[in-house]
């Protein structure tokens, strides 16, 4: 009898697999991306493998809504399915969608043969999922690799272009580092409190007196976090990274593996409870902030100054982190998803404009594009409002969630920061705004069409802007249950 | 039946001129029609405006015209519009600037004409909004919203050093309202609500914990935000630069209704808000106030440039309004929301007659003109009426507006009173002068003698600015029964304190 309830328990049952749908599918439509690639001459996959790519990241937004009404844990406490991981399942799966749509015109006009690339898309949305609703540090960090491993190589992905390959280089580097320092703090975790998993950590710190580890611990967890997240001051690698990788990737990247290490960071410093966060996050985000910003006012290149732009975004983020987890959880997860709909949105008009070998890049190529491409310059417009935080956009009420939360906890001097921050960072993306209207074009540089498949890939991103700029309250009120669950 | 309609008619009065906007963008770009579409648009908002004042409850205190839902329950945001006496005029201004504008800008613009209407549209929508909302955050979220139409029409339409004036502009007014956010924020974070209804009984009633400490910078947050807007003296400098390069229709908006957005702000929610903070900080406000009327006027007299002599004339003009504001008396903010209006008449037309005369010269400079009355006297006659609106002459609508400040000044201070009052003869100087050079004498440019009289549109813009320059003269009791119980209650809790003070 006995045995048999054993082995019940190390079979894993159809429920556990609920809870890794979304990953299961993608893993399912990356290897076919694989298995197809070598069948195909160039031209033809091109397009097929791009649409066995979508369907995927459509299928795996389904599978996150079906998935939705299974809450709970699966695969022994190693992976929890709540609204928090769902949120975070759907965006990564959107981020997906609407850079994969980007990439068929730009891999064409690069001329990337594209097997691999989406295969390494759609597998680094998986490990992005699986980082939000891991709650096992060392699942976590495994899903961290997948995510990191896949992003060090579609950064290299122009391998023609020395500056994409010392862009991947760079990040490998760097990245692994980070990594290493996470497992680490992982090991320090796990010597003092006895267990990897968060649930067991944060009662145990809750339960009594703190062992010096786990501050040490927590403390390189954020580090490694920290860099994958673009924080000050593990953000150097970011300019360079973002200018040498394609410009599709540089619009995944700077979202989807971000919003997933936030998830993580949500979890380990919410959850777990993880002690003295909250000045070390102050320092982290005050710093993030004014060297973003600053960083970005000097820069001519649009891929540079939007790294630093991310820079900032993620102080800004952290400003949600420091606040009370009642209100900074729901403000940081409405943050995520609205910079990642305003900032995908950028890229894939930057990664339009670019043309064969990334030439046109700087804010000179942008002159006169009110005149040349009023649609594309109204747009990116609007995006670039929505980072600055204008009403209506969703920029706006996710620094406004932000602030208040941080006004709750009376971290009045930080908003004060972050205040006067987004009015420097006004300017700089005002100064592209400017250059697009209020300056002719020198030389007049034909622009293709707007293709279908970017044109939907800009539509949904300036829907998701607006709608979360007019109606918050139904994404906020989702989030805000996050909060809720988590708090009993 | 006529509830329902004033229930929505202030939704229908900002929303108008942006459907316009949408319906504009599918428009195909022949021009003519464009151009008349907008101004049927902008017409019937203004028609539909007029129903304001004419259902209006006089000698009623509180809002009217309210309309009042949930937008976003978390935050807790509600769309509420109501009008009182002042914004209700303020909003009948706008409305009537604005067909004004579009007849100013038919010829004068012939680039991306679709963009400019749309633009203007959507900046008309956006200064209603302004006047309308009692919800901080609605509030908060129009006064944003004129900001980005306002710097592309500068930065886009505008002459030579139009971009630097553009982005002058928008970082001016973008870094101070940063201030004000955060003081609407500290609002909400205490009271869990933007309503300014229900925040200014909380804050009455004592109900705002550690209010007393963080008043005076919640204010302060306010009052730069709205300070650079008027401008008010140290934060005047983006004022000529964005005139200056501005298109007649931007410069008749820009000093006929967006000053106004900060004189209003400073009404409604410095003194609304903080009465206790307004009263104790009036003393320098009102020595800058002073300042601006002074130094604006010296500074238009020996400007060589019209526009920037306008331009400058309205720094002075508006010292009068923040001076009648933080005076506290009844005639002082009658006074100065009547020069609101006034400024907003005369000062527009102005800038159309400026607008008018560039059209045909390609230049501003005073020095290029002179004995313009001869091949212009149409043109001359309307110029003198308003120079004469503008410089106070009794029976016409300036002098209403001064001379209501002036007195309220004096009775808080007859230092006050007296500084002021220097700035009418200050402006009689600069205006008469440049009227002088420009009109009189002999032609001193030949290819002036030339210069066309005004065309029937250029009229059509002109006589009802004259027009109702003239009435707000004669007969100031129509605006004034209907600003005075606004005033009113704004003034209450002053009563109050000033009771309170003695009783100690």
């Amino acid at each position: 009898m006995n045995n048999t309830t054993d082995l019940t328990q190390a079979i894993p049952q159809a429920a556990d697999y609920v809870r890794i749908l979304p990953e299961i599918v993608l893993a399912i439509f990356g290897m076919i991306v694989m298995v197809l690639d070598p069948l195909m001459d160039e031209r033809s996959s091109q397009k097929t493998l791009g649409v066995v790519a979508l369907i995927g990241s459509l299928t795996a937004l389904i599978a996150t809504l079906f998935q939705a009404q299974y809450p709970g844990l699966g695969f022994w406490n190693m992976v929890r399915v709540d609204s928090f991981s769902v949120f975070f399942h759907f965006l990564v799966a959107a981020v997906t969608t609407v850079v994969i749509l980007t990439s068929y015109e730009y891999m064409a006009v690069q001329g990337i043969r594209a097997g691999e690339y989406y295969a390494l898309v759609l597998f680094g949305a998986l490990g992005m999922s699986l980082m939000s609703s891991a709650v096992e540090l060392v699942l976590i960090f495994i899903a961290l690799e997948i995510s990191s491993i896949a992003t060090y190589i579609l950064a290299g992905f122009r391998r023609r272009a020395a500056i994409s390959s010392e862009s991947s280089v760079k990040y490998f580097l760097l990245g692994s580092f980070a990594t290493a320092f996470f497992l680490y703090g992982v090991a320090l975790m796990f010597g003092a409190t006895g267990s990897t998993s968060i649930t067991v950590i944060g009662d145990a710190l809750r339960s009594g007196q703190i062992p010096i580890l786990a501050y040490v611990g927590v403390a390189l967890m954020f580090v490694g976090l920290g860099f994958k997240v673009a924080a000050a001051p593990f953000h150097v690698w970011t300019p360079d990274v973002y200018e040498g990788a394609p410009a599709p990737v540089v619009g995944f990247m700077s979202t989807a593996p971000k919003a997933a290490a936030f998830a993580v960071l949500l979890r380990v410093m919410f959850e777990a409870d993880a002690p003295g966060r909250v000045w070390l996050i102050w320092v982290v985000a005050a710093l993030s902030m004014t060297l973003g910003n600053v960083g970005a006012l000097v820069q001519d290149n649009v891929k540079r100054l939007l790294a630093y732009s991310s820079i900032a975004h993620a102080g800004y983020l952290l400003v949600a982190f420091a606040a009370l987890p009642n209100n900074g959880i729901p403000a940081a997860m409405f943050y995520l998803a609205s910079y990642a709909a305003m900032n995908v949105g950028a890229f894939a008009v930057i990664s339009h404009i670019s043309g064969a070998g990334e030439r046109y890049v700087t804010l000179e190529d942008y002159e006169g594009l009110g005149r040349r491409s009023p649609l594309l310059a109204a747009m990116l417009t609007i995006f670039l409002l929505s980072l600055i935080g204008i009403p209506i956009t969703g920029g706006f009420f996710a620094k406004f969630y932000v602030f208040s939360a941080a006004l709750q906890a009376n971290l009045v001097g930080l908003v004060i920061i972050g205040v006067l921050n987004s009015a420097v960072a006004s300017y700089y993306y005002l100064r592209l705004i400017v250059v697009m209207y209020m300056r002719e074009a020198r030389e007049d540089v034909p622009l293709p069409r707007i293709p279908l498949g970017l044109g939907a890939a800009l539509a949904i991103s300036l829907v998701a802007t607006i709608y979360l700029g007019v109606l918050p309250g139904r994404v906020l009120d989702y989030a805000a249950r996050t909060a809720a669950e988590w708090a009993h | 039946m006529s509830n329902a309609l004033d229930n929505s008619m202030l939704t229908l009065i900002t929303f108008i001129p942006l459907a316009g906007a949408v319906l504009l963008m599918f428009f195909p770009r022949r021009d003519r029609d464009i151009r008349v579409f907008a101004l049927v648009v902008s017409l019937l908002d203004f028609v539909l405006s007029l129903h304001l004042p004419v259902h209006f409850q006089r000698g009623q205190t509180g809002f009217q015209y309210e309309i009042n839902h949930l937008w976003i329950s978390n935050p807790n945001i509600h769309y509420h519009m109501g009008v009182d006496g002042v914004s209700m005029w303020l909003v009948v201004l706008t409305t009537f600037l604005t067909p004004l504008c579009v007849l100013i800008s038919w010829k004068s613009i012939h680039e991306r004409v679709k963009e400019f209407f749309i633009l203007l549209l959507v900046l008309q929508t956006a200064l209603i909004g302004v006047f309308v909302a009692l919800d901080l955050f609605l509030f908060y979220f129009f006064w944003e919203a004129t900001l980005i139409p306002m710097a592309l029409l500068i930065g886009i339409y505008g002459h030579g050093r139009r971009v630097y004036a553009a982005v002058k502009f928008f970082l001016y007014t973008m870094v101070a309202s940063m201030f004000m956010l955060a003081a609407i924020l500290w609002l909400y974070a205490k009271t869990g609500t933007f309503d300014f209804v229900s925040i200014q009984s909380a804050i009455r009633n004592g109900q705002v914990e550690n209010f007393s400490g963080a008043a005076l910078w919640l204010f302060l947050g306010f009052f730069i935000a709205f300070a650079v807007k008027v401008p008010v003296f140290p934060f005047h400098t983006w004022l000529p630069d964005a005139h200056v390069e501005a298109p007649t229709a931007g410069s008749v908006l820009l000093a006929g209704v967006l000053l106004k957005m900060g004189t209003y702000g400073m009404l409604r929610f410095n003194l609304g808000l903080f009465p206790e903070q307004s009263r104790s900080n009036a003393s320098w406000i009102m020595v800058l106030a002073l300042i601006g009327i002074v130094y604006g006027a010296l500074v238009a007299m020996v400007q060589p440039n019209m526009k920037k002599l306008i331009a400058y004339s309205s720094i002075s003009h508006l010292g009068f309004v923040v001076l009648g504001i933080f005076s506290f008396t009844q005639a002082g903010l009658d006074g100065a929301t009547y020069v609101m209006l006034a400024h907003g008449v005369s000062t527009g037309a102005l800038f159309m007659l400026a607008g008018i005369l560039y059209e045909r010269r390609h230049t501003y400079e005073i020095a290029e003109f002179g004995g313009l009355a001869a091949p212009m006297p149409v043109y001359a006659t309307f110029f003198l009426f308003i120079v004469l609106a503008s410089v106070g002459l009794p029976l016409l609508n300036g002098f209403i507006g001064e001379f209501l400040v002036l007195s309220g000044a004096f009775r808080d201070r007859a230092v006050y009173g007296i500084v002021g009052a220097t700035g009418v003869i200050w402006s009689a100087c600069y205006l008469l002068w440049m009227y002088q050079r420009v009109f009189f004498g002999k032609v001193t440019h030949e290819v002036n003698l030339s210069l066309p009289d005004l065309s029937g549109r250029e009229r059509a813009a002109l006589w009802p600015a004259a027009v109702v320059a003239l009435v707000m003269g004669v007969a100031p009791l129509l605006w004034l029964n209907a600003i005075d119980p606004a005033v009113q209650t704004a003034l209450a809790p002053f009563a109050q304190l000033a009771s309170r003070m003695v009783g100690r």
